[in-house]
């Protein structure tokens, strides 16, 4: 049973290298029971589109270079 | 080259009356120019994000729309102009990034050591702290169209540490992936991802401030 404060680093690294099966389970648990973590997961994912204001035609790159489940 | 532009302005709406091929190709490069002129601002706030320094980012972007002009005949077309020229000012800035790490001008990279506006976000057991606990910020596509939001964002950019920035540009602004920045910067992935982790938790902690407690909020 992982806290928030590992959970925020399983939901940081999802965004930057494929999470282990169990690292998932674990993060997928944790999120279906608090609230406050789905709100720093969804505030995660939009930073993670950051650059995208810039170049607002989809980037090209973004698929390949995140490892989202 | 491409003669075709589909969003081309009055420019070259007017050259259909004088169509010689010459004509035609001053009206593609007079665009090329108004736009160049148009998506400056932004390529200098994104500059900015990434150098954090108002003369570098200057810099850059002024060699960046040089280059743009110059190599103009090799812009083939198959992506939008604008994220052509972002293309070469991600090259450039890149650049700039290296030389600056080369002459030394970086701040040593931190370590694992702690990162005390992390630690209190959180009670010791490893929840929330009661005032750091994240609220919602609305509907993503509505924040993401909102201007005043991104201005907090820039805000939050420049007070984080000079790691954690750098990093954390590389990775969302630049779309490289860890493994890229970890050859860029000589770090071990693993301190990579540390970094990122407390990058993301202040940034999110900055905005929510400075978000929610807007007059918009």
């Amino acid at each position: 049973m992982i806290m928030c404060r590992r959970a925020t680093e399983l939901m940081s690294q999802r965004l930057d290298r494929p999470l282990r099966w169990s690292e998932r389970i674990s993060l997928r648990f944790h999120l279906s029971m608090c609230g406050a973590c789905c709100q720093c997961n969804r505030q995660f994912e939009l930073l993670h589109r950051a650059g995208d204001r810039f170049t607002s035609a989809p980037s090209a790159e973004e698929p390949s270079s995140s490892n989202q489940e | 080259m491409n003669n075709n532009e589909p969003d081309a302005s009055g420019e070259i709406a007017q050259d259909r009356d004088a169509p010689s091929p010459d004509a035609s190709l001053a009206g593609n490069q007079q665009d090329r120019m108004q736009r160049l002129a148009a998506v400056r601002p932004r390529l200098l706030s994104f500059a900015r994000l990434h150098l954090r320094q108002n003369t570098a980012a200057e810099d850059a972007v002024q060699d960046a729309l040089e280059a743009a002009i110059e190599k103009d005949a090799s812009f083939s077309g198959r992506s939008g102009y604008e994220t052509w020229v972002f293309g070469i000012l991600k090259h450039k800035i890149l650049d700039i990034m290296r030389a600056q790490k080369r002459q030394g001008l970086w701040q040593p990279l931190e370590d694992e050591s702690d990162d005390d506006a992390i630690d209190r976000q959180f009670q010791q057991s490893g929840r929330w702290q009661k005032e750091a606990r994240p609220s919602s910020w609305g509907e993503p596509e509505a924040v993401f169209e909102n201007e005043r939001f991104w201005k907090v964002f820039d805000a939050c950019m420049i007070v984080l540490p000079d790691t954690q920035a750098r990093v954390f540009s590389l990775r969302e602004l630049m779309g490289l992936t860890t493994e890229q920045i970890c050859r860029e910067l000589a770090i071990k992935e693993n301190n990579c991802w540390i970094i990122l982790h407390r990058a993301r938790l202040r940034l999110r902690s900055c905005i929510e401030q400075g978000w929610l407690t807007g007059e918009d909020a």
